[in-house]
């Protein structure tokens, strides 16, 4: 663990200090301009997530829901201009995140601590993308892997980008395709004789593994209304199959019986959402975003968010923001206890029912001429801080810093 | 349910007229490029998105994941 950390400091120092030792480029009032691959930006992100809750799905839909996030990503974007106007942008990206989940440690609550307790996720991934200067038409394409103890996936994109009406109106267009496969781990009281723990720590025995597909498209529309406003209209129309449900998650029926999870193995989704920003004044923009929500499991979603970007210079602002979802929940839920032994699907994961959320916070941004602390390459910090209440007793906090390097 | 696809006709509409009648010149521009007016998600909401792709039910057409990539729903 303390492996991976310091191998991503290394890798964020290295880009960092060959990136200090480039020699500041010359100005030029002529058209001429650099062919050679440079760094554009580099991007880094890390969050502390916190919850707490008393209806996990592992346990039936009862017992402790604590769990801790540490994620981080790091990418660069190079770019380097052809001859014919275009330009070839590739952005590398890598991505840590480490969990320790109480409610994953009673899949086997008899050992002292299981391997499911916690986990780290590591997910590489490259974009590569062709963009005319002059138009902002642009196409590309993207490969990304992602691993976990019990899951990995291989994931591929293509990208399009349509400009026109005087750079009025965008037209976006994305299609992606992951390939995942998941180890079947099962709740400890429920494995059939030989069947494995999926530990590999302290039980070797093999676990069969599931696939699950997704294919998603994403259609966006951004016009430009007036000087102060524009808006997005966005459709992401998606597909899943394969094992969809979590199968050392528990439900217990009216018999008193108990199964693992079981989900239809496939899933439609559609989302449809609307972004509208407006200039207010030099001190105040006003962002919004809906969208609703359904799918072929019976759930359907409001989801609505404002943020108010309050500037008190052209590089300082402070964005405090609200957001509501409700959400009717799948048809397949039902709390702990209450499944019909008759259901042929059948889910106690809170996640999935019928709720209401809150979620509130701010965003700190500072982003000076001169860079951060005077440094000139630490060009944007943001901070952002949100509280979640969910209607079923759920409650989290994240913190994000956000830094971006020119 | 119906609603929703004449919900999405009519802002393909109500959009599709405003591109043909709109035209903002690139040197009116100065207040749409601001930082904060950006049509998509801040960096920093990237996790934000992770968790609630986790915790609700609905997902996508919000700059995250829509689903797969991950042990997530």
């Amino acid at each position: 663990m303390r492996k991976i950390y310091l191998g991503v400091l290394a890798l964020y120092l290295g880009i960092l200090s060959s990136h200090a030792q480039t020699a500041a480029p010359v100005k030029d009032t002529s058209n001429y301009e650099t062919r050679k691959l440079k760094v554009d930006e580099v991007n880094f992100v890390s969050a502390y997530y916190h919850q707490n809750g008393n209806n996990s799905a592992v346990t039936g839909g009862i017992g402790t829901e604590n769990l801790t996030d540490f994620a981080n990503t790091l990418d660069v974007q190079l770019s380097k201009l052809t001859g014919n106007g275009h330009k070839n942008t590739f952005t590398f990206e890598l991505g840590i995140d480490h969990y320790t989940s109480a409610s994953s440690d009673k899949i086997d609550p008899y050992s002292v601590s299981s391997a499911s307790r916690q986990d780290t996720r590591v997910y590489p991934s490259i974009n590569w993308t062709n963009s005319n200067e002059k138009t902002g038409n642009a196409y590309g394409f993207s490969l990304s892997y992602s691993h976990e103890f019990d899951y990995q996936s291989k994931g591929f994109g293509f990208n399009l980008t349509r400009v026109f009406n005087n750079k009025n109106t965008q037209f976006d267009f994305k299609a992606q395709a992951f390939l995942d496969t998941w180890k079947v781990i099962l709740p400890v009281e429920l494995r059939p004789p030989g069947y494995g723990s999926g530990s590999n720590r302290d039980d070797r025995t093999p676990v069969p593994n599931a696939p699950r597909n997704s294919f998603s498209t994403s259609l966006s529309l951004s016009q430009v209304i007036s000087t102060r406003l524009q808006a997005a209209f966005i459709v992401e129309p998606s597909y899943q199959k394969g094992l969809l449900a979590t199968k050392y998650q528990r439900d217990y029926f009216t018999d008193g019986s108990e199964r693992v999870e079981n989900l239809p193995g496939g899933r439609y989704k559609l989302p449809v959402a609307v972004r509208l920003n407006y200039f207010l004044d030099d001190h105040f923009v006003i962002r919004t975003f809906y969208r609703y929500y359904m799918d072929n499991w019976g759930i359907r979603a409001h989801t609505a968010e404002i943020e108010v970007p309050i500037k008190f210079s052209s590089f300082a602002s402070v964005s405090p923001f609200y957001r509501y979802n409700t959400q009717q929940g799948t048809r397949y839920f039902t709390p702990y206890g209450l499944h019909n032994p008759t259901d042929v699907f059948y889910t106690s994961d809170y996640d999935l029912s019928t709720l209401h959320s809150n979620f509130v916070g701010a965003n700190l941004r500072l982003s000076p001429p001169n860079g951060i602390f005077g440094w000139q390459h630490l060009n944007t910090l943001e901070l952002r801080y949100g509280h979640y209440m969910r209607s079923t007793g759920l409650n989290s906090d994240i913190l994000t810093l956000a830094l971006k390097f020119k | 349910m119906k609603k929703i696809p004449l919900l999405i006709l009519s802002f393909a509409i109500i959009t599709c007229s405003m591109s043909a009648c709109s035209s903002v010149k690139a040197y009116q521009k100065n207040r749409i490029n601001d930082s904060e007016m950006e049509l998509s998600a801040r960096k920093s909401q990237k996790f934000e998105q992770s968790f609630q792709l986790y915790r609700e039910g609905g997902s996508g057409a919000n700059g995250g994941k829509s689903g797969g990539g991950c042990g997530c729903n």
